[in-house]
Order: structure tokens, then sequence, then C-alpha cells
């Protein structure tokens, strides 16, 4: 009885319908929460990045200290003015810049001799993080970085000095690395290895991650990162994301900018 | 009513049928998710509620699953019971879920779940069922807790993050042991445990499979050839 056909299909379309039921309810009634949870653990990573975050008080109240800017990457200059106010009022404060990559209203397709850390769609409009010292001035910019390594893209911020060329942190909050090898770059060590480089050296980005240690002597040691052992893919990634972003298609235009304005 | 089969079906897999120590089931996340005691307890919490609840449903519609598809249909609701528990994971401890990964998916293909639910909820009524599968899970449990925490209190000086012992990179006395900190020590715990409540309860020792030959010398053989 139980094994006639009608009934084998019934108990099989029954089951399916009442998993797909729940699953897709419970996966549409926790997204909110999962993506408060998510957006979160970014603002956590943009808070490491600066050097900032304390476990013990409240992320979203921490990330208010930060004053958030634009950035107009066909211009390289920061938004400012009515233009600002309109592309406030257009995203009503509420700008992914990840998902303008996918609306060729809000980005533009990048040739592959300008596109070397392979992103594909730059943004038009970059947002960035100033934190400030209690005199108003320029303490660190926390900058949103990316680029392609072995699996996929990584997604980071990296917070520079008020120099605008010293490296103070770097933080990556989405990847898709090997564990054990790429994904290295989450481990503490090697991310402490970047605060105090330089990015520039007579304006050009020369920042690296090279192939394996730079010895202690070298005497462009400022310049250079260790690179993961086993990363090799991984590790040339970064160093075309540095190279991309801090690049006059990038960041590079913005310091001089700031400058004048701290 | 007969409470003494619950109380077995509770019970008896913490460590006279547990389904580590004696069955070797499970093995693969015990080794993968036991080197920080925190994430482990949330392991144990998503396997036993996996196990308990996937063994209720089963056992719920046990009279109604056609044979040919019995595999499918237990795999079907097992895998969406993992999928809520990722889910609610992911809403409300966001961080542990974060470190587990992939285990908690892994959870549809632990034996332990499937086993529990083809060799006892496909006979049994639901409720004993349900029991079945809350103590399997603890005796998975048991046996992560304890090797999570001689992997973390000996090979990092800390249990569920808070310092016990202060390491001498910290200043303290303490030199870690990073081997414990990597996977195949687990194996070397389990055999431990394995070792300890087999000599326990020296009827869960296995018989061996063939008997050993005695051992013979040379000149022994020299003259079985002789012989022939």
């Amino acid at each position: 009885m139980n094994d006639s056909i009608v009934k084998t299909l019934g108990v099989a379309f029954a089951i399916c319908l009442i998993c797909s039921f729940v699953v897709s309810s419970t996966a549409v009634s926790l997204r909110d929460m999962q993506n408060e949870n998510k957006a979160n653990d970014k603002r956590m990573k943009i808070l490491q990045a600066a050097g900032i975050f304390d476990p013990s008080k409240d992320i979203k109240e921490q990330f208010e200290t930060l004053e958030p800017k634009y950035i107009d990457f066909n211009s390289g200059k920061l938004l400012t003015g009515s233009s600002l106010e309109e592309f406030l009022s257009e995203h009503k404060g509420d700008y992914d810049q990840i998902a303008a990559t996918r609306d060729s209203n809000y980005s533009k397709s990048l040739s592959t001799s300008e596109d070397i850390a392979i992103i594909k769609n730059r943004e038009n409009v970059g947002k960035f993080y100033l934190l400030r010292n209690e005199d108003n001035s320029i303490n660190k910019v926390i900058l949103p970085v990316r680029g392609y390594g072995l699996w996929g893209t990584l997604f980071g911020y990296i917070s520079i000095e008020n120099d605008f060329n010293t490296v103070a942190g770097l933080e990556f909050y989405e990847h898709k690395e090997t564990p054990g090898l790429g994904a290295e770059v989450d481990n503490p060590k090697w991310k402490a290895l970047w605060p105090g480089k330089q990015l520039y050296r007579d304006n050009e980005v020369v920042l690296e991650v090279i192939k394996g240690k730079v010895p202690e002597d070298d005497s462009n040691l400022a310049y250079k990162v260790d690179g993961l052992s086993g990363a090799t893919i991984t590790s040339r990634g970064v160093s075309n994301m540095i190279k991309y972003w801090f690049s006059d298609s990038g960041y590079a235009n913005l310091f001089s900018e700031l400058d004048y304005e701290s | 009513m007969n409470l003494n089969r619950y109380k077995e079906a509770l019970f008896k897999p913490l460590i006279d049928e547990n389904p580590i120590t004696l069955q070797i089931l499970g093995i693969c996340s015990a080794l993968a998710v036991t080197n920080n005691l925190t994430v482990t307890l949330v392991m144990c919490v998503a396997l036993t509620s996996v196990c308990a609840f996937s063994n209720l449903f089963i056992s719920l519609i046990r009279n109604h699953i056609p044979s040919s598809i019995r595999i499918i249909v237990q795999m079907t609701i097992i895998a969406s019971l993992v999928i809520v528990v990722d889910e609610l994971l992911k809403a409300y401890d966001y961080e542990t879920s974060k470190k587990l990964s992939v285990f908690v998916g892994l959870i549809i293909t632990n034996c332990i779940v499937m086993g529990r639910a083809e060799a006892f909820a496909m006979k049994e009524k639901p409720l004993l069922s349900f029991f079945d599968g809350l103590g399997n899970g603890l005796g998975y449990s048991v046996i992560l807790i304890g090797v999570a925490t001689i992997r973390e209190l000996f090979g990092a000086g800390t249990l569920m993050g808070h310092e016990i012992l202060p390491l001498v990179s910290n200043g303290g006395w303490y030199m870690a042991n990073n081997l414990l900190l990597l996977p195949p020590s687990s194996f070397i715990i389990i055999g431990l445990f394995i070792w300890a409540i087999r000599s326990y309860k020296p009827s869960q020792v296995e018989e061996d499979d063939f008997a050993l030959s005695k051992h013979q010398t040379s000149e022994d053989l020299t003259k079985r050839e002789l012989n022939v």
C-alpha cells in the first residue's frame, strides 16, 4: 500500500512542500536580523581598521563617531555642496556602493588596462570615513578597497594616517580565499605587518606584498609587506588592490583636498 | 508508557552506547569544531536539536514513508532542520556562526543523525524517538565538550575565551601546546577517551576480526620444510 506509485509521489510532494515552506519562512522572517548582523560586522571591521574598536561598547554607537564622506571617482574629488545634497536625497542616506556597481547608472565599466585590481565595474561614488581628533583635525581616513584574489573579490577597509601616506590598518570583511592559505589575510599577525607602511614614493604607489619575507635590512622596508606563504595569487591580488585604489583613478586626488580641508 | 524505555533512550547513549566512542560516528565534526569550547557548545546544541527533532518528525510519519524513497525523505527532513538551525544561528549568534561556517551545514551528512533516523525513528513511537535523538545528541556533546575542554585549555590556556593558564607570550608561565589547536590532536584525545571507556567497560571491546598466528622463527620454518 505504502509503495504504490501514487502514494510515493504524494508523500514526496507533500514532504517537499512542507519542508520548503518551513525553510523559506524561516529565511524570510530572519533576514532583517541577519542583514543587521552583517552590517554590524562590517561596521566592526571599519572600526578595527581605524584601530578604535572597543568590544565592550555598542558597535553602532562607536560607529557614529566616524564621519561619512563621499568621493566622486570620475573627478577624484569630494562630493560637496549641492551635488552632495542631491546625491544623499537620491539615496535617502542609505548608499551601498557595492550594490551601485551592479547598476550601470551608478557605475562605470572599466577597461582591461585600467582594471588592474579586476573589479570590473567601478561605482561613481565611494563612501569613506574620517576619524577626527578632538580639535576637529583629521586623525585617520578609512577607505573601502576591493580586489580580486584567487577565488573571488576581497572586500575590505584600509585606514591611512593624516599624512595620507602611512597605513594605519587593514581589514577584510568578505573574501572567498582558501582557509589556511589565502584566508590568512585575516590572520592578526599578518595584518599587524601593515601599520607604518608607506604607500607613495615620489607620488607613485609603491607599497606591495612581495613574495616571501622582507629582509630586515632592506632599504625599502617601509614599502614592502611579507607575502602569504602558499598564497601567491592572493598576495598579488592585495598588491594590485593597493595599486589601483591609491592611483589617480582611486583616492590619490582626494588626499590633497582633504589636506587642504584639515 | 514505560518510563524505563525513555530513561534508557536518553541515558544509554551517554556512555554505554556512545555514538562517538562506541559507534565511531560523527568524527569529522568532532575533529573540526573542538578547538574552542564556545564554538563546540553551539555545535552540540545544533546537532542535538537537529537529531532530536528529525527523529520526532520522521517517527511521526514513519507509517506513511514508502520504503523505496525513505532515505531521501529522511534526508529532506534533516536538511530542512539543519537549514533552519543555520539561519537561526546567523540571526542570533553571528560570531559563532561565522566560526562554525560550513560545519553547521555538514550536520546534514552527520552519520549520527541519519543513523538514528534509520535505525530508531523508523520503528519507534515519536516521543521515544525524540528522547533517543536527544540522548544521542547528548552522547556526542559529552565527548565533544571533553575534547574541546582539553584542547582549548592546554592549547590556548583559555576556556570559553577566559584566561585560565596565563601564557608565556602574555607574561605568564604556561607554554601553550600548539599541536592541541590542530585537528589531529582530537584524534589522539578521542582515542584516549575510547581507551578509558573500554577499560572501564570491557564489554565494549570489539572482538578481533581474526586471531594472530603464533610467531614462527626461521628455525621452525626450516624444520617444517624438512618435514614436508
